[in-house]
């Protein structure tokens, strides 16, 4: 029998419920408002009170209504039909609410995450007898370009024999295709999805690895500069308009993984359109299907409950989980994280919890750091490996790094992109601090090359603060060339044109051909008779590199245009 | 029909607390006291304890005021009636026109399904060369000026509503001066935009907390209009004051403030009202236009940040020009490739001539001696603010274009201002004279 109780308070979206029977931590309720149930999720329990997080408006809740447990904590499913699907932070296909409710969102509308009525092509892959535990794949589907493993579920302890299995066949999701038995002769029925609670990882793997596998974003600067690694997590502060989204929604298309889950947190809705809208028109260049085939969306934008917020990213976390059973890499890009620490202080203070710094909870940190456990690379039961990578944007108030938001991320993850307001402000895009930034995990080019570069990068950024203060004609001649030299640098390597066919999305083999010449570059002795004839060269060399950047690398022009800069430094060596 | 309650056990700022059965969160109340009746609305319940924030402000409230619930959330009438009327910040009738009674729609509601969203694509033509070249407003953005309080960022406000090609506009006002109120309605009418235009006004004078309904009235009527296809164009003046009444709300409430005194909500509050702004896929849009003022003239002020957060952009008023730099309209992309093929050739490289007349400024603040180039870009900088920054400029886009021309060439050699040759060809008048004539023409 479920546990049922009443309303006693509410306050915004927290109701305190007194109940009879029992409640656990983080199980789900469901507040009722007439005929609308409006879920909600136990966050404390004090006697016969429960505080519960109503994942939607109250608007309208009164003392004394009624509100169901249901002995779960929140959950999602799992299994074919989530590629190419856009969920709010609950998992409901919003899609499919649009076509029942019209152009609003409407509270206490819940549709199944899968739909029940399309089928599947099950091809199984054990046999009755066979022995198998959580984790295991039983069979397979095909998912667009993927093998959708239909795998033993998730939280089952112990070795299960497989007492029965179909045949190959088109089943709906929830259609039961194995059973299995353990020795005591219990049997667990096996369906092509599965159900599993968000906060709690996913563990059914063989071992867990260290990060060293480079993940190419494509952009230059991070995967020469500040790599991240496959199963390795970053973050990207940023003040407004410093270029946190467009950031991720370009490392969304280009990066080189098997699967995107994009979790729009708390941030605006028209960004997550222009997604939604786009994808579907774009080919990925490795599968020649459209993007949004290797995309999940999570969408809880800003004006989207706060509660719901909170949730989502877990949700978001989950669905990159199950695809790592798989054996595919998948990235995790959730914008911005900020948000979902927001929501935890919304609830902190109905809470009435003590507060930490700027009235965050004191757990932030190590709530914090729990969401970033769960990227990883692992080795599967059947030897395969796959890797959750974790992107989080981080919205520091004031665009301070120093505030608890960024402090907490920054202890717990493998590479800091942190975003510039001057370099925004000069459009230098991306506008990743060159000098501020750091990355723990290795890239894509020789590492001596780098530390050259972002030697000539700091000692050049010197010269130029200095001159602010002498001018250039008090500058040394050789100190102006190396100011120019890390001024090229950033300019054709570190800014990159997001909105150029060629330009926008570097592969690693590219970059470590470019960058070769360009360290090469920078290490060159230059002669100059004056300031002006150093300037000028630069000038040209900036604009003959810009445009080598723009050409295709399998076009005849490019190896030409690198000829021409070759050309280039051999009169820069001959001039003065 | 509805109980009255006479017993207010507590009162502190503007909130009110009774004993009371059956009421609903977010319930609206009347408070009936010696000083009048308010609206007030349910912002907590705790047992039989229901608090009260009351619109009008508590002041003068006795313990013995009456208190009758009115078993519903807060509501506006709709019809195009309202069109052509002013209203206070509580929707009553601040003109000598008649009250409505008709058609009432809840303020507030749930927000739009992003999947019905739709990618903007029409901008909207302002005739101020500093937003249509460099910034351009697209139809359903949500964009806020911030400015320093004394800016003259209303009168901004009315020029850009009268230019604008909308059906409807809506004026809400938040802690508006009276004058400015009056100068808002007159320029409306002057123009004859009067009949298209709703205001919802709540002037300095009135108490701070009523500021608190303006938003959501305003979006809420914006909605019906923009479902029944109309172009909706909302003016909300000044959003500081609405998150100043949030947060003196908030501190009566005791709740822990995230900083310099703001609630932690601040985002989620700014951000539901912003986001309304929406094209929807098969009726009409809503545009916003607010007025962020930033105290102490600081953008990392909580009201600025956050809304910069939250906004697709912002417009930075100083001065009395809108500062090029800082300044940015997210969407524009989405319409400036579509206008003219120089526009974006002449956004970029203006600006990028105007950066470095900026450097050369402080060059020669710091004594270092002028180059020719300098002079060049001390030339240019003086005719770019004072002809195409000053807000009196009113030229409509191909005619600003025009006009960028005309000083690029009154000031450069087509070489030095790094624009392809394909377009300098076409465009870089022949000689300075003969480019107005040419300007004329393309306008035609
Ligand atoms: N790589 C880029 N190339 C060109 N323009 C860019 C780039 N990145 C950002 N921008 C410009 O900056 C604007 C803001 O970028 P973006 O939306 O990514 O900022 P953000 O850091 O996510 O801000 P917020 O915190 O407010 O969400 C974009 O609309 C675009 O005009
Ligand atoms: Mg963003």
């Amino acid at each position: 029998m479920s546990t049922t109780g009443r309303i006693t308070g509410v306050n915004g979206n927290m109701i305190t419920v007194q109940f009879e029977g029992a409640v656990g931590q983080n199980e789900v309720g469901f507040a009722r408002l007439g005929e609308l149930r409006l879920m909600s999720e136990v966050v404390r329990v004090r006697g016969r009170y429960a505080d519960m997080q109503v994942f939607e408006d109250t608007t309208g809740l009164a003392v004394g209504d009624r509100v169901e447990f249901s002995g779960e904590l929140l959950t999602v499913e799992l299994g074919p039909g989530l590629l190419g699907q856009v969920f709010d932070g609950l998992q409901n296909p919003l899609p499919e609410l649009a076509e029942k409710c019209g152009f609003f969102l409407k509270r206490g509308m819940y549709f199944p995450a899968l739909p029940r009525d399309r089928s599947w092509k099950f091809t199984p892959s054990v046999k009755v007898g066979d022995a198998v535990s959580a984790g295991d794949t039983i069979g397979t589907v095909p998912e667009g370009i993927f093998q959708h493993r239909v795998m033993v579920p998730f939280g089952l302890n112990g070795v299960w024999k497989v007492a029965e299995v179909t045949g190959a066949g088109e089943y709906a999701v929830d259609h039961i295709v194995a059973k299995l038995a353990d020795a005591q002769g219990a049997v667990i029925p096996v369906a092509l999805m599965q159900k599993w609670p968000v906060k709690i990882p996913i563990r059914a793997y063989a071992e867990r690895l260290r990060p060293t596998e480079a993940l190419t974003t494509k952009i230059r600067i991070i995967d020469t500069f500040f790599p991240v690694a496959r199963g390795g997590t970053y973050c990207i502060p940023g003040p407004f308009g410093a270029g946190k989204t467009v950031l991720q929604q370009l490392t969304s298309r280009y990066a080189d993984v098997d699967i995107v889950i994009v979790a729009a947190c708390g941030e605006r809705a028209g960004e997550v359109v222009e997604t939604l809208r786009e994808f579907p028109t774009i080919h990925d260049p490795r599968t020649g299907r459209s993007l949004m085939e290797r995309t999940v969306i999570i969408c809880n934008t800003s004006s989207m409950p706060v509660a719901a917020r909170e949730a989502s990213v877990y949700t978001a976390v989950t669905l990159a989980e199950y695809y790592r059973q798989m054996g595919l890499q998948v990235l995790l890009l959730a914008d911005s994280t900020s948000r979902w620490a927001q929501a935890l202080r919304e609830m902190s203070g109905r809470l009435e919890e003590i507060p930490g710094e700027e009235a965050f909870p004191a757990y932030l940190e190590s709530v914090i750091a729990s969401f970033y456990e769960r990227g990883g690379v692992v080795t599967l039961k059947d030897g395969s490996t796959g890797s959750v990578t974790i992107g989080g944007t981080v919205s520091p108030a004031g665009g301070n790094f120093d505030e608890p938001v960024t402090q907490s991320t920054l202890k717990v993850v493998g590479a800091f992109h942190g975003l510039s307001r001057a370099r925004s402000d000069a459009r230098r895009y991306p506008a990743i601090d060159p000098l501020d930034s750091w990355s723990k995990y290795g890239g894509v080019v020789a590492a001596q090359d780098v530390a050259f570069a972002r030697q000539v990068l700091g000692r050049g950024s010197e010269v130029g603060q200095m001159m602010k203060v002498v001018g250039e004609e008090g500058t040394h001649l050789d100190d102006f060339i190396l100011h120019l030299k890390a001024e090229y640098l950033d300019a054709v390597y570190l800014q990159q044109d997001a909105y150029h066919d060629v330009d926008c999305a570097t592969s690693a083999e590219r970059q470590r051909h470019v960058f070769a010449t360009i360290v090469h570059i920078l290490r060159a002795r230059m002669r100059f008779a004056d300031k002006d004839a150093a300037r000028q060269f630069f000038h040209r060399l900036t604009q003959a590199t810009r445009d080598w950047n723009r050409l295709a690398m399998e076009a005849e022009e490019f190896k030409q245009q690198q000829s021409r800069l070759e050309g280039m430094l051999m009169e820069a060596d001959s001039h003065a | 029909m509805h109980k009255v309650y006479h017993q207010i056990d507590n009162i502190a700022g503007n909130v009110v607390n009774v004993k009371a059965h059956g009421i609903r969160y977010r319930e609206l109340a009347e408070i009936t006291s010696r000083r009048g009746t308010s609206l007030a609305q349910v912002i907590r319940l705790q047992g039989d304890s229901v608090s009260l924030q009351v619109f009008a402000g508590a002041r003068g409230i006795a313990t013995d005021a009456h208190v009758r619930f009115l078993g519903h959330a807060m509501q506006v009438p709709f019809s195009e009636a309202l069109l052509g009327r002013v209203f206070t910040g509580s929707a009553m009738p601040r003109d000598k026109g008649p009250a409505l009674k008709d058609n009432f729609i809840e303020i507030g509601g749930p927000s739009v399904n992003p999947a019905k969203r739709i990618i903007p694509r029409r901008m909207v033509r302002t005739g101020i060369p500093m937003i249509d070249v460099f910034n351009t407003l697209v139809e359903s953005q949500k964009l806020p000026i911030f400015a320093r309080a004394g800016e003259p960022y209303n009168s901004l406000l009315a020029r850009i509503a009268l230019q604008a090609e909308v059906d409807v506009i809506i004026l809400g006002g938040m802690g508006l001066k009276h004058d400015d109120y009056l100068s808002f309605r007159d320029t409306l009418e002057e123009h004859g935009a009067l009949w298209r235009a709703v205001m919802f006004v709540h002037t300095a004078a009135d108490p701070v907390v009523e500021c608190l309904l303006v938003p959501d009235i305003c979006l809420a009527v914006a909605e019906q209009f923009a479902l029944a296809n109309k172009r909706v164009l909302v003016l909300l003046t000044d959003m500081t004051n609405f998150s100043d009444a949030l947060k003196e709300i908030a501190i009566t409430m005791e709740q822990v403030p995230s900083n310099r005194g703001y609630p932690g909500d601040l985002y989620s509050q700014l951000a539901a009202r912003y986001e309304k702004a929406v094209d929807f896929d098969t009726a009409g849009s809503i545009t916003v236009l607010a007025v962020t003022t930033m105290p102490g003239d600081d953008v990392t002020h909580p009201v600025p940040d956050n809304t910069g957060y939250i906004t697709e952009g912002q417009f930075y008023l100083r001065g009395g020009r809108i500062e090029p730099f800082g300044s940015l309209s997210r969407l524009k992309q989405l319409v400036n490739g579509k206008t003219r093929e120089d526009h974006r050739t002449i956004m970029n490289s203006m600006i990028q001539l105007y950066a470095g007349y900026r450097e050369t400024l402080e060059k020669q603040s710091m004594g270092f001696r002028m180059s020719s180039w300098d002079q060049k870009l001390l030339k240019y900088g003086a005719m770019f603010e004072k002809e195409m920054m000053d807000l009196s400029v009113n030229v409509p886009l191909e005619g600003a274009l025009d006009l960028g021309w005309r000083i690029l060439a009154g000031c450069f050699d087509p070489v030095e201002t790094g624009i392809p040759s394909k377009l300098i060809e076409k465009f870089w008048p022949k000689q300075v004279s003969g480019a107005r004539a040419e300007a004329g023409r393309s306008q035609a």
